[in-house]
């Protein structure tokens, strides 16, 4: 995976973390997915489609997702709420949001889906073409992963190709 | 949060009424928290562009603010359906995806602005001035702070 696809990323978590929860972020680890993947807590997962497919993963444990939903809701949260996950959800997809605005100027088309609550425990393992790379964002209510697994639209790329007569 | 002095419509100094359409509760208790510290009244909500469209024939809101990802209908789709049926309809989008396309499809379909999430109070409160014009007027209530 291109670093020119997991920079807005990495940009937008940033910016979207530090005005919601009002701290300074920053990334404490990033790494390429060895083995599956294995949910931490609350995951939020948001597909995308387009010129670039894949899945975006937000996974924060659950007394981060407790601290980070009443941080940004103005209120002690309890962990049962059903606003915690919802709040998770809407982070995801702000964050993904942001930065597909900004891959879009850069000539990239996609289609965001609605962001969903991810509750198996793991997921598949990415493959060749579609490597998942693993963001930890270290923030003053604690740690919040983003597992990116995107691959260009070979299909896509290829009619971009033909019709810039490569 | 940050009070704002208060916008209350023109013609009888009433609050302003808002519709807030997202499918995330997160989000339209954020927008809702912002609407009351802008002096505003929200006449409803909905969580899809289907439910959006019986919500303002029921409410008839001063503002509608627009998500434009969400199940069922689409946010710019459901703002191009209430503007066809009420042309004076004022709706904002209120969106994380602000791309250009996006952007003009929206106000193509009627859409008066554009606020990118995540929403900045400070940025709402000028834009929905802005988007009521004359029908719209800040009250210099004491307390009010901004």
């Amino acid at each position: 995976m291109k670093m020119e696809l997991i920079q807005p990323f990495i940009n937008a978590a940033d910016a979207v973390l530090a005005q919601g929860l009002q701290c300074c972020t920053s990334i404490a680890n990033l790494s390429m997915e060895e083995e599956g993947y294995r949910r931490k807590g609350v995951a939020a997962l948001v597909w995308l489609t387009g010129d670039i497919e894949g899945r975006i993963i937000f996974d924060l444990a659950p007394e981060t997702a407790v601290r980070v939903a009443s941080r940004m809701a103005g209120a002690e949260l309890p962990e049962s709420d059903e606003l915690v996950r919802e709040t998770i959800c809407e982070l995801a997809n702000q964050v993904i949001g942001n930065a597909v605005t900004t891959l879009n100027d850069e000539g990239f088309h996609f289609r965001v889906h609605p962001p969903a609550l991810h509750t198996s425990d793991e997921g598949s393992r990415s493959s060749e073409d579609t490597e998942a790379l693993v963001m930890c964002f270290e923030t003053a209510s604690g740690n919040v992963f983003m597992n990116v697994a995107l691959r260009y639209n070979r299909r896509r790329q290829a009619d971009r190709a033909v019709a810039a007569g490569e | 949060m940050e009070q704002f002095a208060p916008v209350r419509r023109s013609k009888d100094g009433q609050p302003v009424r808002y519709l807030i359409v997202d499918d995330s509760v997160f989000a339209r208790r954020n927008l809702a928290r912002m609407i009351e510290s802008f002096g505003g009244q929200v006449a409803s909500e909905a969580g899809d562009g289907l439910a959006a469209i019986t919500e303002y024939d029921r409410t008839d809101p001063d503002i509608v603010l627009m998500d434009i990802t969400m199940p069922q209908m689409e946010g710019i789709e459901a703002a191009g359906k209430i503007v066809q049926q009420h042309p004076e309809a004022r709706v904002v989008m209120v969106s994380s995806v602000g791309y250009q396309e996006n952007i003009v499809a929206a106000l193509q379909r009627g859409a008066r602005h554009f606020v990118q999430k995540p929403v900045k109070p400070e940025v709402l409160y000028e834009v929905i001035k802005y988007v009521l014009g004359d029908e719209g007027s800040v009250s210099n209530a004491a307390g009010a702070g901004a």
